[in-house]
């Protein structure tokens, strides 16, 4: 992924700001520019979430591509956040440890590196609240 | 010409195909149209489905149908990141997520919610490498056994290896012509009966439920519907199943059976090549291959091929009607199309 592409999304990556419509009140993250009930009557203003929330699903990658490879294995959810919205995200935790509905809150983290010499990538991972 | 094509750029680093195999196949000089469709796993039912919208229009007379695929040049890694492609590259990929991966999640949702066990999810791989094994085109021509899919690694869990389409190059074609026309180059055609199309969110978190591809239940029915023919009429369907768990999604979700009942029709042998809905009858893309750009193609060959009565030790009996069922990615692109035997 090349630098300006990672650039871009920091605030949201770091961060978790979305978005949500004034008009109907659905949160959106990632963020969405239009709100897709309300159309151009939608007011979509930044919302920055406080990350807590719930597994929906989940995997251990064990094959992965390249960039990941030396983190394999490793937990991937989608994260249903408190709000309302779903989004991909790995989760802090062994294998078999998180199941369906496990609460978890956000943390910073590493994601992946371009090569031994590229570009760091951070970004926001989740841990299983006990 | 329509060449279904998902990333050449990054297989082989060739784009502009269309041109080339127009070139290659010696039609460059009579300088025909020729146009790459790209929608990842579905390029190819969607260079189908524009060929079809082609010919309906009158705006074109004869037009060639292709995809094609040549994944193989590349290592595991790149390929596994190519496909990745198929997802959201910000919000899925970014974050470690692959393609085994999203339909895993897609499996831990379904048996979180339906009696899916794993004998059965396996035996999908076991039914389509039975199919396979009588399919000489077939990437895999040997039979297996529950055992073997349940004994190989885990690529993402609960997906194991044998659940998964493996890496393949390919390529198929057909060609599309007005009915009134078809017989001046054949008297074996076949009749398109329904094309159909249908889109989701590209991320699998964003859709209405994990477990079901809405894009597969639109465009189901709009093919059904378009051709005035219920479930009953289909005498088989070649549906996507890139996984295990795919397959059994899309007999759900094209309305087969209700959600939830997919493994035990798979159990009890009603989708088998002998059964009262023979599905993936070519193998499917676990056995005969997934070229990502040419699969949509090779399902309407294999349909053609079945209403043909050409199937050789594969054939469905007296088969008249077919449907084919092609995903991208996890489900934002379906094309369905409907044949018929003449
Ligand atoms: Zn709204």
């Amino acid at each position: 992924m090349s630098v300006a592409r990672f650039w871009r999304k920091i605030p949201q990556r770091y961060n978790l700001i979305g978005t949500r419509c004034g008009t109907c009140g659905t949160y959106f993250f990632p963020p969405r520019s239009f709100c897709p009930s309300c159309r151009r009557e939608g007011k979509i203003e930044e919302y920055r979430f406080p990350g807590k929330g719930k597994v929906v699903t989940h995997t251990v990658i064990r094959s992965a591509s390249e960039q990941f490879e030396r983190q394999t294995p490793y937990v991937l959810a989608i994260i249903q956040l408190d709000e309302g919205p779903r989004f991909t995200a790995q989760v802090v935790a062994e294998p078999g440890e998180i199941q369906v509905g496990t609460p978890v809150r956000p943390v910073f983290r590493r994601i992946s590196a371009d090569g031994e010499s590229g570009v760091i990538h951070y970004g926001t991972k989740f841990v299983p609240v006990r | 010409m329509y060449v279904g094509n998902m990333s050449a750029g990054r297989f082989i680093e060739q784009e502009h195909i269309g041109a080339l195999i127009a070139d290659y196949s010696g039609m460059a000089t009579r300088h025909i149209p020729a146009t790459r469709v790209e929608a990842a796993c579905a390029s190819g039912g969607l260079s189908f489905r524009q060929a079809v919208i082609a010919v309906a229009s009158g705006m074109e007379d004869v037009v060639v149908a292709a995809g094609v695929e040549k994944m193989t040049d590349v290592g595991t890694g790149v390929s596994v990141d190519t496909l990745a492609g198929a997802a959201d590259r910000e919000w899925e990929g970014f974050v470690g997520a692959t393609f085994p991966g999203l339909y895993a999640m897609i499996a831990t949702d379904y048996m979180h919610r339906y009696p899916l066990t794993r004998e059965q999810l396996a035996q999908v791989a076991v039914k389509n490498h039975f199919n396979g094994a009588r399919n000489p085109i077939a990437q895999f021509q040997q039979e297996i056994t529950v055992e073997t899919v349940i004994r190989s690694s885990l690529v993402a869990d609960p997906l194991r290896l044998f659940d998964c389409s493996p890496i393949t190059d390919g390529a198929a074609a057909v060609i599309v012509a007005p009915l009134e026309r078809a017989r001046e180059f054949t008297d074996r055609f076949v009749k398109v009966r329904a094309s159909a199309q249908a889109s989701d969110t590209i991320s699998l978190h964003d859709r209405a439920d994990i477990s079901r591809l809405d894009a597969t239940v639109a465009a189901g029915r709009r093919a059904l519907d378009s051709a005035g023919l219920s479930h009953r009429d289909i005498d088989l369907v070649e549906v996507h199943d890139c996984f295990t768990i795919a397959e059994i999604c899309a007999i759900e979700d094209l309305g087969f059976c209700r959600k939830g009942d997919a493994g035990r029709l798979t159990e009890e042998g009603i989708t088998a090549l002998d059964g009262d809905l023979p599905v993936n009858t070519s193998g499917g893309l676990k056995a005969c291959g997934h070229p990502v750009g040419a699969t949509g193609i090779k399902q309407i060959c294999e349909v053609v091929q079945q209403l043909r009565g050409e199937a050789g030790k594969r054939q469905v009996p007296g088969a008249e009607i077919g449907m084919t069922h092609n995903v991208g990615g996890t489900g934002a692109t379906v094309a369905v199309h409907i044949l018929e035997a003449i």
